[in-house]
C-alpha cells in the first residue's frame, strides 16, 4: 500500500523533496498509531492529509515537525537528516504550525503575531514591519491592539495564521485549522487562505477530515486511516480512482458494488452485479471478483418516458427509494436491481417530478466506473 | 470597643511619629518575609513548573507531597528547624539560631510548598497543545518555559501572594528560631503576641493594624501586576 | 515585559540592601544566649539592663524568654550560656548535677495571691499562703495555674504540697500553659485566683480586674539567681560571655538600677537587689 506513496514528485523534476520521512512509527499501549514507510513532500506543494478522527493525521504532523521525539524513524529536510546533519532547533526555526484551536497568548494581537519573531530575536523595527504586513494580509490590521482574549473564533484563527506566516516558514503545518469554525467564517477564511498560499507558494502540509477542503486547497491528497497512508496522489486521481473501498467511501463514492467479471475484451470488461451487466474499463480476467465504484455526480437520471438518446452504455431502470436534501442538491437512492446513488439539482428534481416510489432511468458512462480488486 | 479605638489611635501615632522601635520591627518583618517569599518564589516556580511539565514515574506521589507541604504547620517547621540549628544540633556549627537568617530559612520552608503547589496546578491547567504551539513557533526550551510562565501569570502571582500571606502572618516558627529578641529578631507578629501577653493591648492592636496595612499594601502591588491587562 | 523585569530588578536591589546590613550579626564569640523567664521579660527589667550591659562589654545578648523549667533544660542541653531564673529547688538540682556553675543570688521579689475583688473564697488579709490555698480549694473557686514548669509554677506546687491539698484533676483547678502576663489576663477574664509575682502583676494591673488578696508569707519569696552553664559538659558555651553577664548582674551599678526599677511607673520597686547576701538572710 505504501508503495503508492513513493511516487513521483509534483512535476518538479528530480529536485530533492523539501521534506522526507522514513520509517515513521509510533506505538502507544501496544497499538500502532502511525506506520509510514516513506512520505515525500515537494517544495511549494500543498499536501493534505485526510482521514477520519484517529487516523493518525495529527500524529504524523507532529512527527514531521519534530515537536516530539517520541517516534521512530528519520526525517530529512532538504536532503539533510534532522538531528544529524541539521539540528532540530535549526529545523524548527524554519517551520511553523497552526492548530485547530488558535492557542493565542494572553496579550495583544500585535504581540501574538510577533511572538515567533521575538523568539528568534528579530529587531524591533523589523518586527513591526513584518507584523503589520501580515496583519494586512489576513485582514485583521484593525485588531492590532486588541486583547487576544476578546476575539471571535474566526478572528483568532486569522491571528494564528498571521503569526505563522510572519515567520516566512519553509514549511507550514496546519492541523485541522478550519474545523472549529462555523460555515461562513470557514468559507471566508479558506478563500483568503487559498489566495495567500497561491501567492506565497509556501510548502504546506495540512490535516483535515473534510474532503472538500482537501480537494479545494491541495495539490496532492494523502488518505490516511489506522496510522497508514492508504493512497496519495492528485485529487482527481484519488477521487475517481480510489485505491480501495475505504478510500472510495471516504472520498465520496456513494455506490460501491461487489461483482464478478463476465467478459473481458481490449480493455473493456463486463461485470455481473445482482443479475445485471455493467460495462467498465479494466483488464481483469473473467471470473475475477472485483469492486465497482460509481460517483453519484456521474449518474444521470431521466424519466423512463423521455425517449431521449442516452450515450452512456450503462442504462438501468430503477425505483427511487429515498430522496435526501443535501444543502443545495439532492441525493437520490435507487434500486436498480443493485443499489445506486445519484445527485441531482433542485431544478432537475422538479423538472422530472421525482419522488420516492417513482420509476426512473439511471445511466452512467463506462469510463465513470472505477474498478477495484476485491480483497480476499 | 474603645480598646480598639485606642489601638487604632496608637497605631497612627506610632506610624506618623516614626517610632523607631516600631519602624525597626516593621522593617524587619518586611525584610524577613520579603526575602523568604522571594526565595520561595524562585524555588517554587522553577521546581513546580518542572514537575508540572514533565512526566516521570512517581509523579503523583511527588505532587501529593507538595500539596501536603502546603498545609505544613509553621510551628512544626519551626520546631524542626530549631532542632537542626541548636548549637549541639547537626547544623549548630553555623551558629545561626536566634537570628533573622534562621527566621528566613524557616519561613522559606513554609512558603515554598505553597508556591510550588499552586504553580503545579497553574501550569497543568494550561491548554495541553500550548506547549507544542510555542515550540512550533521556534521557541527554545527556555523560551517555551518562560512563555508558559507568562501565560499562567494570574495563578502564579496568586501563588506568590499566598506564600507571602502565609509567612508575614506566621508566628510559631518565628518565635522558635528567632527568639523574639528586641531590636534584632522581633517582628510584627512576635511583638504582637508578646505585648498581648504583657497585657499591653493597645500596643498589640496597634501592631496588628500595622501588620494588616503592610500585608494589604504588598498585596495591592502584587495584585496590580497580576491584573494588568496587556493592551498598550 | 520590560516593566516586570525592571520591577524584579528593583526588588532584587532592595533585597540586596536588606540582606547586607541586617545580617551582619555580631561575630559568634560576642554572642551570649541568656535563657530567662517570661516574668523578667514582661516586667521590662531586661529591656533596661541588657542595653547597658551590651554597651559596656560589647557583647550581644540573645534573650530567650521561656519558663524557668525550659530555661534550665536549655542549660542542660548546652543551648544557653547563662541563666537568670527563679526556681530554687530546681536550680539546686541543676547545679548539683553539674550543669551549672557559679550560681549567684541577684534579687528577689515576692509572689502574691490575686483574685477577683468579690473574693468568694474569703482569703483577703490571710497571712499564710498555705491557709489561703486551703480556703480556695475548700470553696472550689476557680484557680489558674501556669502549668509550664516555670518558677512560678514550681512555687505554686510547693504551696499546694505544703498545704496537703489535692489539686490535680479537680474541676476548679485549670492549667493555662502560658506565661505570667497571659495567665493573669485569663484569670481576670474568668474571675479566678492565681499565684503571680508582684512585678508582673504591678506591670499589668491597670488592665486586670484582679486584686492582691494575700501576701507577705515568707514562703512567697521569689528569689532570682544567675547561673553560668557548665562548659565542661558543653564546650561550645561562651564562657567569658556568661561570666561577664553574671558579674554584671551582681555588680553595684546594676544592683542600683534594679533597686529603683519600676518606682516611677508603678509607685513601688518591682525587685529588691540582693547580690552578696545569702539565701537564708532573705527569710526574715
Amino acid at each position: 500500500m505504501n508503495s503508492s506513496c513513493a511516487q513521483s514528485l509534483h512535476g518538479t523534476g528530480e529536485t530533492t523533496p523539501v521534506l522526507e520521512g522514513r520509517g515513521l512509527r509510533v506505538a502507544r499501549s501496544g497499538f500502532s498509531i502511525l506506520d509510514i514507510d516513506t512520505i515525500l513532500i515537494a517544495e511549494g506543494e500543498v499536501l493534505s492529509l485526510v482521514g477520519p478522527n484517529g487516523a493518525g493525521k495529527t500524529t504524523l504532523l507532529v512527527a514531521l515537525c519534530m515537536l516530539t521525539k517520541s517516534f521512530q524513524g528519520s526525517i530529512f529536510f532538504k536532503g539533510k537528516k534532522i538531528g544529524e546533519e541539521v539540528s532540530i532547533d535549526t529545523y524548527r526555526r524554519k517551520i511553523a504550525m497552526v492548530f485547530q484551536e488558535a492557542l493565542l497568548f494572553n496579550t495583544t494581537v500585535f504581540e501574538n503575531v510577533a511572538s515567533g519573531l521575538n523568539f528568534r530575536k528579530v529587531k524591533k523595527s523589523k518586527i513591526r514591519h513584518i507584523v503589520d504586513e501580515n496583519l494586512e494580509r489576513f485582514g485583521i490590521a484593525h485588531l492590532k491592539d486588541r486583547s487576544a482574549r476578546t476575539l471571535s473564533g474566526g478572528e483568532a484563527q486569522r491571528v494564528s495564521l498571521a503569526r505563522a506566516f510572519a515567520l516566512n516558514p519553509d514549511i507550514l503545518f496546519l492541523d485541522e485549522p478550519f474545523s472549529a469554525l462555523d460555515q461562513p467564517t470557514r468559507e471566508s477564511l479558506i478563500s483568503d487562505f487559498e489566495a495567500i498560499i497561491g501567492e506565497s507558494r509556501t510548502t504546506t502540509i495540512f490535516a483535515t477530515h473534510d474532503r472538500m477542503e482537501a480537494l479545494r486547497l491541495s495539490d496532492r491528497v494523502a488518505v490516511m486511516d489506522g496510522g497508514k497512508i492508504l493512497q496519495m496522489g492528485y485529487p482527481e486521481e484519488v477521487m475517481n480512482h480510489p485505491a480501495d473501498e475505504f478510500v472510495a467511501s471516504f472520498v465520496g463514492v456513494e455506490t460501491i458494488l461487489k461483482g464478478k467479471v463476465l467478459e473481458a475484451k481490449e480493455g473493456e470488461i463486463v461485470v455481473s452485479i445482482g443479475g445485471h451487466k455493467i460495462e467498465a474499463l479494466g483488464n481483469d480476467p473473467p471470473g475475477e471478483h472485483i469492486i465497482l465504484c460509481i460517483r453519484p455526480e456521474n449518474v444521470t437520471l431521466s424519466s423512463s418516458s423521455s425517449g431521449a438518446q442516452i450515450s452512456a452504455r450503462n442504462v438501468f431502470p430503477g425505483v427511487i427509494e429515498k430522496i435526501t436534501l443535501l444543502g443545495l442538491h439532492y441525493r437520490v437512492d435507487m434500486d436498480c436491481g443493485f443499489p445506486l446513488v445519484a445527485y441531482v439539482t433542485k431544478h432537475s428534481l422538479e423538472n422530472m417530478s421525482l419522488n420516492a416510489g417513482k420509476t426512473i432511468e439511471a445511466s452512467f458512462k463506462a469510463t465513470a466506473v472505477h474498478v477495484l480488486k476485491a480483497k480476499g | 470597643m474603645e480598646l480598639i479605638f485606642e489601638g487604632i489611635k496608637r497605631a497612627f501615632i506610632l506610624l506618623f511619629t516614626f517610632d523607631p522601635e516600631v519602624m525597626g520591627i516593621t522593617l524587619l518583618s518586611i525584610k524577613v518575609s520579603g526575602v523568604a517569599t522571594f526565595v520561595s518564589l524562585l524555588i517554587g516556580i522553577s521546581v513546580g513548573t518542572a514537575v508540572a511539565l514533565s512526566t516521570f514515574p512517581g509523579k503523583k506521589i511527588v505532587v501529593s507531597l507538595i500539596n501536603t507541604g502546603m498545609g505544613l504547620p509553621p510551628v512544626v517547621v519551626g520546631l524542626f528547624v530549631s532542632i537542626f540549628l541548636w548549637r549541639n544540633g547537626p547544623l549548630g556549627f553555623l551558629g545561626i539560631l536566634y537570628t533573622p537568617l534562621a527566621m528566613i530559612i524557616a519561613q522559606t520552608i513554609i512558603a515554598t510548598p505553597i508556591v510550588m503547589g499552586i504553580t503545579v496546578a497553574a501550569m497543568q491547567q494550561l491548554p495541553k497543545k500550548l506547549r507544542l504551539q510555542i515550540l512550533a513557533l521556534g521557541a527554545s526550551r527556555v523560551q517555551m518555559v518562560w512563555t508558559l510562565i507568562k501565560e499562567a501569570r494570574l495563578p502564579l502571582l496568586a501563588a506568590v501572594m499566598a506564600g507571602f500571606g502565609g509567612v508575614i502572618s506566621e508566628i510559631g516558627a518565628s518565635i522558635m528560631v528567632g527568639g523574639n529578641i528586641k531590636g534584632y529578631s522581633r517582628v510584627l507578629t512576635t511583638a504582637t503576641v508578646m505585648e498581648t501577653g504583657k497585657g499591653n493591648f493597645e500596643v498589640a492592636i496597634a501592631l496588628s493594624i500595622i501588620l494588616l496595612l503592610l500585608a494589604y499594601t504588598i498585596n495591592l502591588i502584587l495584585t496590580n501586576i497580576q491584573q494588568r491587562e496587556r493592551p498598550r | 515585559m520590560k516593566r516586570i523585569t525592571c520591577t524584579l530588578a528593583l526588588a532584587l536591589v532592595f533585597l540586596g540592601f536588606c540582606v547586607i546590613p541586617g545580617f551582619s550579626a555580631p561575630p559568634t564569640e560576642k554572642n551570649i544566649i541568656l535563657a530567662t523567664t517570661t516574668s523578667t521579660q514582661d516586667t521590662g527589667l531586661l529591656d533596661v539592663l541588657i542595653p547597658v550591659f551590651e554597651k559596656k562589654t560589647g557583647h550581644f545578648v540573645k534573650t530567650i524568654a521561656v519558663g524557668s523549667g525550659q530555661a534550665m533544660t536549655m542549660g542542660e542541653r548546652g543551648e544557653a550560656d547563662v541563666l537568670l531564673v527563679h526556681s530554687p529547688e530546681a536550680e539546686q538540682k541543676f547545679v548539683a548535677a553539674d550543669y551549672g556553675v557559679n550560681r549567684k543570688l541577684v534579687m528577689h521579689n515576692d509572689y502574691v495571691i490575686v483574685g477577683p475583688a468579690a473574693d468568694p473564697a474569703k482569703i483577703k488579709g490571710i497571712k499564710s499562703a498555705r491557709e489561703a490555698f486551703k480556703k480556695i480549694a475548700a470553696s472550689t473557686s476557680p484557680f489558674l495555674s501556669r502549668g509550664d514548669n516555670s518558677g512560678t509554677h514550681a512555687k505554686e506546687k510547693s504551696i499546694w504540697k505544703a498545704a496537703n491539698i489535692k489539686y490535680e484533676g479537680e474541676k476548679w483547678y485549670q492549667e493555662t500553659g502560658l506565661g505570667m502576663g497571659q495567665t493573669l489576663n485569663v484569670a481576670s477574664e474568668k474571675k479566678a485566683y492565681t499565684l503571680t509575682d508582684r512585678g508582673t502583676y504591678l506591670a499589668l494591673k491597670k488592665n486586670l480586674g484582679l486584686e492582691i488578696l494575700a501576701e507577705g508569707d515568707a514562703m512567697l519569696l521569689n528569689i532570682y539567681h544567675v547561673i553560668e552553664v557548665n562548659p565542661s559538659k558543653w564546650p561550645k558555651v561562651n564562657v567569658p560571655g556568661a561570666k561577664a553577664f553574671a558579674d554584671f548582674m551582681v555588680s553595684r551599678e546594676t544592683q542600683a538600677i534594679i533597686k529603683t526599677f519600676g518606682v516611677e511607673k508603678f509607685g513601688a520597686p518591682l525587685f529588691f537587689p540582693d547580690a552578696g547576701k545569702k539565701d537564708e538572710d532573705l527569710r526574715k
